[in-house]
């Protein structure tokens, strides 16, 4: 490997990686800030898992265990699978008078709450997951604009975990054999060209470019 | 002249078609007959002639969704429930679903209704549950399902992101628009693009903040077109339970009841009739309450 392949690819390894942590980071700070907002409990995320069809516990800010992050739930039952199947928020109080809820709820995450506000992470036509805040607080009557509020903020969760997600594939495209390796590949290339190749390469991939992007 | 539907009726082939073809695509004039109003609405409509004495009697209503809790003290009976699944070829395949609710969701929707039309008779077509994969499909398979039986009302409480299946569902909120099947989609309450809740053929529901399921808005700005009560709803849930919850989830299904009502009174209205009652008797149109 030339020294400006070690360049290119230490250059996107670092971006990478920190985009990893950075996501872990993020996931915490939405539902730090979800709780903030709404001067809930708790909060927590599910993401969905798409190989697998299922909800994985990827967040949590309240007293339930770190431990728990990964816990896996079917894609499709309970509110959280709702939420994400109907694509639609779902707030919901006096949650302790379904049994069934709270045995499961417990089951999966150790803490039944008696509240909570469940929304889908939408993005573009994607649903990465379901956000929850839980326990909001005691004799606050939930208004449409808490509602609105929620949806916003939900909104916003997402955009900003979508691009994590592009940094994630990005590792991919260094690291894969697929079409958008082919892609990196062609890039680590021209970084290795002399001036005159190089421009000529750029004018050649600039005309590609045109031709692709005609309909 | 023969009359037009006959008319067209000649160049059919099968009993399918013929239903496809009608109304005909013109109105001659000795074909007047044809076209009398079986229901004409009086000249002033207001909720005593649309409600009054209404009960829901004798309209069958769809809820899509997650099931019901069939005898839950605030549902009752359920007529009927299917759970609905897509075969290898694409088809959808409606099996008989004695799950009962997988979520509490679908009982809910059924709890509203039934709190305002309660003679109303409940048909669950289970659509959630069995897996996010493959939901999309699901839904349309199970809406599809719905409108070839010819409910009344349908109350679909969800929407889809998924742009390619906007123009199916497009297809099939028309089908059930002409076939008499009023459709009642929740409004999405989140800045996203979703369907079918937008289309113009469907009844699209909001929420407001008030505490009367009877109390419900015309909206002069769509697409949303009526907001009904949403927030701070009792609800029922599994296992014979009762919670508070907010949603247009919740709205939907009220103007799902106040429809069956209102066909109880006067069951050959068409959906297009219908909205303009609901209309006509909004509580900012001079409806009241």
């Amino acid at each position: 490997m030339s020294s400006s392949d070690d360049r290119l690819h230490a250059a996107v390894a670092a971006g990478v990686l920190a985009s990893e942590q950075q996501f872990g980071s993020l996931l915490r700070s939405i539902v730090e800030v979800a709780r903030a907002i709404f001067r809930a409990r708790g909060s927590s995320i599910f993401l969905y898992d798409e190989e697998t069809d299922e909800l994985v516990f990827a967040a949590v800010a309240d007293e339930r265990e770190q431990s728990l992050l990964g816990t896996r739930i079917p894609s499709s039952t309970g509110i959280a699978g709702w939420v994400l199947s109907a694509r639609t928020p779902l707030v919901i109080d006096d949650l302790q008078n379904d049994p069934r809820h709270a045995r499961d709820v417990a089951e999966q995450t150790g803490y039944v709450p008696k509240g909570l506000m469940a929304v889908p992470l939408l993005h573009d036509e994607r649903v990465l997951g379901v956000l929850q805040v839980l326990d909001r607080p005691e004799n606050s009557r939930f208004s449409l604009q808490e509602m609105e509020l929620l949806g916003l903020f939900a909104n916003q969760a997402a955009i900003a975990l979508d691009l994590l997600g592009s940094a994630r594939r990005a590792r991919a495209a260094l690291e894969g054999t697929g079409d958008a390796a082919t892609v990196a590949r062609v890039a680590a290339a021209l970084d290795r060209l002399e001036d005159d190749r190089r421009d000529a390469g750029l004018a050649l991939l600039r005309a590609l470019e045109g031709v692709l992007s005609q309909k | 002249m023969a009359d037009p539907v006959v008319a067209h009726a000649d160049e059919k082939h099968d009993d399918e078609h013929d239903e496809d073809l009608r109304p005909a695509w013109s109105l001659t004039r000795d074909a007047y007959d044809s076209i009398v109003l079986a229901n004409p609405l009086p000249d002033r409509v207001d909720r005593a002639w649309a409600l009054g004495g209404a009960t829901g009697k004798g309209v069958k209503v769809c809820i899509l969704d997650s099931g019901i809790e069939s005898g839950h003290p605030l549902v009752g009976k359920v007529a009927g429930a299917v759970v609905m699944s897509v075969d290898e070829d694409g088809n959808g395949v409606a099996a008989e679903d004695s799950e009962g609710d997988l979520c509490g969701h679908g009982t809910a929707c059924a709890g509203v209704i039934r709190s305002l039309a309660p003679e109303a008779e409940l048909y669950s077509v289970r659509v959630l549950g069995a897996g996010f994969t493959g939901s999309g499909k699901v839904l349309l398979a199970g809406l599809k399902w719905a409108v070839e039986q010819g409910y009344d009302v349908i109350n679909m409480s969800l929407s889809t992101t998924k742009r390619q299946l906007a123009e199916v569902l497009h297809e099939l909120a028309d089908t059930a628009y002409f076939k008499r099947t009023v459709l009642v989609a929740a409004a999405h309450n989140m800045p996203v693009e979703s369907f079918p809740w937008r289309f113009s053929s469907v009844i699209s529901v909001g929420s407001h903040e008030e505490d009367d399921p009877l109390t419900f808005f015309a909206n002069p700005d769509p697409p949303v077109e009526f907001f009904a009560r949403g927030v701070n709803v009792d609800i029922a849930w599994l296992g014979g339970s009762t919670i508070r919850a907010t949603g247009n989830s919740f709205a939907t299904p009220c103007i799902a009841g106040i429809s069956a009502l209102v066909l109880s009174k006067h069951p050959r209205l068409t959906p297009f009739q219908l909205k303009s009652v609901l209309y006509l008797i909004s509580s900012n149109v001079g409806g009241g309450p």
